[in-house]
């Protein structure tokens, strides 16, 4: 009887022939995930051959695109993808950070609950509902208070000050990079949240118990014992705000250039899919589309894989 | 404390001195951007007066109020944005909105009841494709996943599916399905639809099978029960809240996303109910209406976002009702 208890895949007393189809019919559907992510890679790779073989490695370093001449590059936009999401980590980690401690820590029980689901309703907006509203609300209004000022103060101080330079447009690199902010934002909560709260309460208690203030117990203790899956949640905000598309394409300008100036306008990788895939009839304009869809792949992939991988340990470590 | 005090001055005048010197065009930037500076000078004067036990109180007061600012930050902002869909989404929701078709540029009036059946159609289908396949593959992970070296591994392309790029699988589907077929279809934004489906459910469904306690599975095998019946019988009905919740949230997922429709069922300006091309739909037609210069083209767009936003909201929220019920699921 312990064994049956311990092992749930053991054989049931009286199987049936039909235990082996319905076991083997889970088992397929199951294996079809693996199978789905294999196609997706292999169907951009093998869509993306041509660009490869003709723009080669350069393709990473040029900032050519020019589809008359079908001359093209993605550094612009693997520049824009990387400066968005690191505006959206620089801001919303720390925010998140706020949150989860708000959460864990000082808020009282009864408002826990409500507290968290406002803040995990922000990850069921859609993405283009932050496009829009990012579009006709935020941008005119960042455009007509926060950048004059910005470009008035920052833009002149030596050496930081070509970060902000420029006429205020409203849309742009940081306009997209705080629309970012504000999306991944519940995502790390959430998951900053419940790393905290996988902290035994004897360890936080034995620091109040010398005199600790909670600032002390937050940076000290809880910090310390849930670092690996903080990272982890870092991360997996990261790689969404990489991958997001339809918020950065409203607010970004979808101009193929790199301005030192996080105010000016640029592209990201996901906005140029969104943005040109539709009108690209070109062999080698559509190639070149879907090889920029196999770097965010990549990049992306790659992100997850590594918030997945801490927060798998993170897990183990407290036994669940 | 006066030795901080003399410091902090000597260092403001001089922070100021050079910032108007400096910033030779507008010296009231140069003292505006020397302030952070200046501030962070006085702090340290301030803070450095302090006793170890006021700095660390005080440390903890500041910290406190920032994390009480950064929820309310949080908050505010679903506030504005659910306040601004409000405001300029409302007046669009008339009957014309639920019975007419998108209008054409530059004319008065139309609605979105071609995208909102388009929307409703390829959001069932997907949903209706996908969940078997989401709650089959997890019905392998909760039951019959241990010891099988490929469950973790499923587990693990699962969760980075979970969060992977959406208009990847736009790119995908216009490679496998539209570029096959020769033209843009509702059922290849379906299919598109279906592969983000499938994460949500295998995820949830796992995580509520393995929420059943094993001393059901236990009773069951005791009486003789095959496996697969007490999966179907005893398991899934005492998981089917959850699992339901995780269809929902599938759902809800699915119901915005915009990028992955964006070469696949694209859009239609008229009505239609051919699965085999072209079809309109909510996200997509707010894309199009809300970047073009038309006024009543945004005045729909806002109003298919306010729609979008409180119906994928509401799932949400029933999702979490739902899985709040039960005692165990929580």
């Amino acid at each position: 009887m312990a064994e049956i208890a311990l092992n749930r895949s053991a054989e049931a007393p009286r199987s049936s022939g039909f235990d082996k189809v319905f076991q083997a019919t889970t088992w397929f559907f199951a294996i079809l995930i693996l199978v789905i992510l294999a196609a997706i890679i292999v169907s951009l790779v093998l869509s993306a051959i041509p660009a490869i073989r003709r723009f080669g490695p350069g393709f990473l370093t040029s900032a050519a695109w020019n589809p008359v001449k079908a001359d093209f590059g993605a550094l612009p936009a693997i520049y824009g993808t990387l400066i968005t999401s690191f505006i959206a980590m620089l801001v919303g980690v720390p925010v998140a950070f706020g949150i989860a401690l708000f959460i864990t820590e000082l808020c009282p029980r009864w408002l826990r609950r409500p507290i968290g689901t406002l803040i995990e309703l922000l990850a069921g907006i859609p993405s283009i509902i932050y496009g829009i509203w990012g579009l006709f609300v935020f941008a005119p209004f960042f455009q007509s208070t926060v950048e004059p000022w910005m470009i008035d103060t920052l833009g002149n101080v030596p050496l930081v000050g070509v970060l902000f330079e420029g006429p205020p447009l409203g849309i742009g690199a940081f306009t997209a990079g705080l629309i970012l902010a504000i999306m991944v934002l519940p995502f790390i909560a959430s998951v900053m949240r419940d790393v905290f709260e996988t902290v035994p309460a004897v360890l936080k208690e034995s620091a109040y118990g010398i005199g600790a203030t909670t600032w002390e117990v937050m940076w000290n203790i809880v910090l310390p014992t849930t670092r690996v899956g903080v990272i982890g949640g870092i991360m997996l905000g990261l790689g969404r705000a990489l991958g997001e598309t339809m918020a950065v394409t409203f607010v970004i300008g979808n101009a193929h250039q790199i301005h030192a100036s996080v105010l000016q306008p640029g592209t990201t990788i996901s906005a140029t899919l969104a943005n040109e895939f539709a009108e690209a009839v070109d062999g080698t304009y559509r190639s070149s589309l879907f090889l920029l869809g196999l770097i965010l792949f990549v990049i992306t992939f790659i992100v997850l894989a590594i918030a997945k991988t801490l927060l798998f340990r993170m897990q183990q470590r407290a036994g669940t | 404390m006066d030795r901080r005090a003399a410091i902090a001055t000597a260092v403001t005048i001089a922070l100021l001195g050079l910032g108007i010197v400096a910033f030779g065009r507008s010296p009231l930037a140069g003292a505006i951007t020397a302030l952070p500076l200046i501030a962070a000078v006085w702090l340290w004067a301030i803070w450095g007066g302090l006793s170890p036990y006021a700095r660390r109180r005080a440390t903890n007061v500041v910290v406190l109020t920032l994390s009480f600012g950064a929820t309310g930050l949080g908050v505010l902002v679903l506030a504005l944005i659910l306040g601004d869909l409000i405001w300029n989404g409302l007046s669009a929701l008339n009957l014309d909105f639920f019975a007419q078709s998108t209008p054409a540029s530059g004319s008065v009036g139309g609605g979105m009841l071609n995208a909102i059946y388009g929307s409703a159609v390829m959001t069932g289908v997907a949903t209706l494709v996908g969940s078997p396949v989401g709650i089959l593959a997890g019905t392998f992970l909760a039951e019959y996943g241990r010891g099988n070296p490929i469950a973790p591994v499923i587990r693990f392309i699962n969760d980075i599916l979970l969060s992977a790029p959406s208009i990847i699988v736009g790119l995908f589907i216009y490679q496998v399905m539209v570029l096959r077929m020769g033209h843009f279809s509702a059922w290849a934004g379906s299919a598109a639809l279906a592969i983000l489906v499938v994460p949500v459910v295998v995820r949830t469904t796992e995580d509520m099978l393995n929420l059943v306690p094993n001393s059901l599975r236990e009773a069951a095998v005791a009486l003789g029960t095959p496996k697969w019946k007490v999966i179907v019988s005893v398991t899934y009905r005492a998981a089917m809240q959850g699992m339901l919740t995780g269809v929902m949230l599938a759902v809800a997922r699915i119901a915005g996303e915009t990028a992955p429709l964006l070469f696949t069922a694209v859009n239609n300006q008229f009505w239609s109910t051919d699965m085999n091309s072209w079809m309109a739909n909510l996200p997509v037609v707010i894309f199009q209406f809300a970047l073009s210069p038309d006024a009543n083209w945004q005045r729909l767009a806002w109003g298919g976002a306010l729609l979008v936003t409180v119906t994928i909201l509401a799932l949400n929220i029933a999702a979490r009702l739902l899985a709040s019920w039960r005692s165990f699921s929580r």
